[in-house]
């Protein structure tokens, strides 16, 4: 191999693999055919499987990054199949998950003439990733992919997209990769400040009812057991936004459940009576707070980040511990004095009967002859043990999931959290599978995401992944319907679906695939998908019109949560 | 509401086709609209200045400078309010050479404003002024009842009271390595 000369499109492979990638999700096409013609090369060292849509293949990427912690690769050519990778680019951006996406691009000559399959897709995808670069020489391979991977995976991982042009793909060059060990315009760890510290540690230590909100940066940052560490010695109550979900046992005593907008009764109206809130490698996302302005305002707040940025960008702190989160906990902790708050966190339990009975007890031992959304959830507890990595998309089926599914293990939990991306959850589950391929992975999707995105059904086939997909079918894009029914008159402007056979859609993939109407027959259905072996559709239909509560309107306080 | 006043954003970064567009668009994304934008080398090789004026309250300027030193290629970024910088904007006038001989005021208002002749041609001649805003302002409201063939004002250049770090920082990095 040495001081041979390789084409731009062989080098390309062989970063992936000096990058110790094994696995690659893409679509092929014009303007990147070099590429996949060395793909077929080395086809033995490094797997691409072939999505049925771009946005497939991104969201299975997102998903095999956040099971497996790696960094994901898409593939795609130029024009349309750069744009159709824009929306899980966005995705990943704002859930900061690693992914390297490469785009074919029509020849340099040829850039900026509307050549065939031409895109600025560098332009586009520019406000959406963290680092973008276009290649028009081959020499320039080894460097921005050293670099692409670097910036994907270090500080607050995001989505880097390198478009590189059709001639630097033919082009010969001398390869030689070394990796990137810094950027000098780019620090991805602040050094973390000893007053910070102290300054967190004393309000720690002389806090009455501290409280603990904690996000996906704990996930992000391998910081799970330095966090559970935390936890267990200040005593102090947690709650988890919907990213952070998993990172703590369900089962911990501590684990005092969900913040937000569908969040539990208790965590919500006590982030308003604390003296103390603690944000860990969270953001402070508007379906987190309510409104800002009353959010919390009793209390002082601690705000552990790794991006500068973050720190009072929605909300005001009072001592902000810029870092990575497994360093800074470790250092807190350390500090701490041993307590428990036996009285405070009974006024969490004491919240949680209430919404036991208002809410949760109908949502899981229901009346009504319909199935809920909230026991097609218990089920899938009962036969993964909460072992399972629940993928979920975006509406009611997913805010239902993250309250009622057991977590035992972290990155358990893949949702599109912060963009709320529908078609999600399919591809983001056959990704989330190859990435922990000795885990069950359990997709929940609702009746109008799963169409979204259900031509990958054909992925899944062709490659046998054996996900389990769980689709809820209300016959209604369910989260507007609420909406509409609660606050537009029950107009249901556009919401009603009038749906295809699921089974027989799954069947003409030749998957596995069964229908439940009736309770009697949901667990024996569940207990079936997951002792299966292959991959299984299995449609839950469930009452067409039940709502998510707790809920806290839209620019209302997170203490006037409701429950009905 | 705190106040809004003009802040002078100055934005090192290492020179890369697309970062313009990169900073620009955290403007847009946010609606915020710019009021001068200027590019250039600075006194370190290889490292590029931007230099953005905006009209914002302090807590905003403050996070939108985070969200600019966020990116990959920005190495700093600084904000100052007017009175911790020197700034200057450059004008040009463009006018008929008839005016010149014929309005003699012309003559007075280009030595009374410190302005300068740039160059003199049969048909046009051009004044250039350096100045602060008013002072460009000033010296345009003088000439446009005299026919201003073009009008047209550069971005805002400017330096800081204060030291920028910039070399220290890049020497941190080259130390670290």
């Amino acid at each position: 191999m040495k001081n041979k000369k390789i084409s731009g499109a062989e080098a390309v492979v062989h970063s992936l693999l000096n990058e110790d990638v094994d696995l690659i999700w893409g679509y092929p096409g014009g303007a990147i055919m070099p590429v996949y013609d060395e793909l077929y090369e080395f086809q033995d060292k490094l797997k691409h499987i072939l999505a049925r849509h771009e946005q497939g293949a991104i969201h299975a990427a997102q998903g095999y990054a956040r099971s497996s912690g790696r960094v994901g690769v898409a593939i795609a050519t130029s024009g349309p199949g750069a744009t159709n990778l824009v929306t899980g680019i966005a995705d990943a951006q704002i859930d900061s998950t690693p992914i390297v996406c490469i785009t074919g691009q029509v020849s340099s000559h040829l850039l900026g003439s509307d050549a065939f399959q031409e895109t600025d897709i560098i332009g586009i995808s520019m406000p959406v990733t963290k680092w973008n670069y276009q290649i028009t020489k081959a020499s320039e391979i080894p460097e921005v992919f050293a670099k692409a991977f670097y910036i994907a995976k270090s500080g607050r991982p995001g989505p880097v997209l390198i478009d590189i042009t059709k001639d630097a793909q033919f082009e010969l060059f001398d390869y030689k990769y070394s990796k990137c060990k810094g950027i000098r315009s780019y620090n991805p760890l602040p050094t973390i400040s000893n007053s910070s510290i102290d300054n967190a540690v004393e309000l720690i230590n002389n806090a009455k009812n501290p409280f603990i909100v904690w996000g996906q940066g704990v996930i992000l940052g391998n910081a799970e057991k330095e966090f559970k560490d935390f936890v267990e010695k200040s005593g102090i109550p947690a709650a988890w936004t919907i990213l952070g979900l998993s990172a703590l046992p369900t089962s911990h005593e501590l684990n005092v459940g969900m913040v937000g907008m569908h969040g539990n009764y208790g965590p919500n109206i006590l982030t308003n009576k604390c003296d103390l809130l603690i944000a860990i490698g969270m953001r402070f996302d508007d379906r987190v707070t309510g409104d800002p302005k009353s959010y919390a305002s009793q209390a002082k707040i601690i705000h552990l980040d790794i991006d500068p940025a973050e720190i009072n960008k929605n909300i005001k702190v009072d001592v902000p511990v810029i870092g990575d989160c497994k360093e800074s906990l470790k250092l807190i902790t350390n500090k701490i004095q041993k307590k428990s708050y036996d009285k405070w966190i009974s006024r969490f339990d004491d919240l949680m009967k209430i919404e036991f009975e208002k809410v949760i007890n109908s949502d899981l031992n229901p009346k009504k002859d319909g199935i809920t959304m909230g026991e097609s959830i218990i089920a899938i507890n009962e036969f993964t043990n909460g072992d399972a990595i629940i993928v979920t998309d975006v509406g009611q089926h997913q805010m239902v999931a993250c309250r009622y599914a057991n977590f035992i293990k972290s990155k358990s939990n893949i949702t599109s959290g912060g963009l709320g991306t529908m078609g999600f959850a399919l591809p983001a589950a056959m990704g989330a599978k190859m990435g922990a391929l000795n885990r069950e992975v359990v997709a929940v999707i609702g009746d109008g995401g799963y169409q979204m995105t259900i031509q990958e059904l054909g992925t899944i086939f062709q490659q046998q992944i054996p996900v389990k997909i769980v689709v809820l079918n209300n016959d209604f894009l369910g989260m507007v319907r609420q909406w509409q029914q609660l606050f537009f008159d029950k107009r249901y402007a556009s919401t009603e679906m009038v749906n295809p056979d699921f089974v027989a859609i799954a069947k003409g993939y030749y998957l596995d695939s069964e229908r439940v109407k009736d309770r009697k027959n949901l667990k024996p259905a569940v207990e079936r998908m997951i002792k299966s072996k292959k991959p299984f559709v299995l449609e839950i239909c469930v009452e067409k019109e039940n709502n998510v509560f707790p809920m806290i309107p839209s620019g209302a306080s997170v203490s006037d949560v409701r429950l009905n | 509401m705190e106040k809004k006043i003009n802040y002078t954003i100055s934005v090192y970064t290492e020179n890369n086709v697309g970062l313009l567009h990169r900073l620009s668009a955290i403007f847009l994304k946010r609606h915020i609209n710019i009021e001068s934008f200027t590019t250039s080398e600075c006194e370190i090789k290889d490292v590029f200045r931007f230099i953005i004026v905006v009209i914002m309250s302090k807590e905003d300027v403050e996070n939108i400078a985070k969200q600019i030193e966020k990116q990959v290629e920005v190495i700093k970024v600084y904000f100052h309010t007017d009175h911790e910088t020197i700034f200057q904007e450059t004008a040009l006038y463009k006018m008929k050479s008839s005016s010149l001989f014929e309005e003699k005021h012309i003559q007075n208002i280009i030595k009374e404003s410190n302005a300068r002749i740039v160059t003199v041609n049969p048909d046009f001649f051009v004044i250039e002024k350096t100045g602060f805003r008013d002072d460009t302002d000033k010296l345009y409201e003088n000439l446009e009842e005299y026919g201003l063939l073009q009008f047209t004002r550069s971005g805002r250049i400017a330096v800081s009271k204060e030291k920028m770090g910039i070399s220290e920082i890049l020497n941190t990095f080259k130390n670290q390595k």
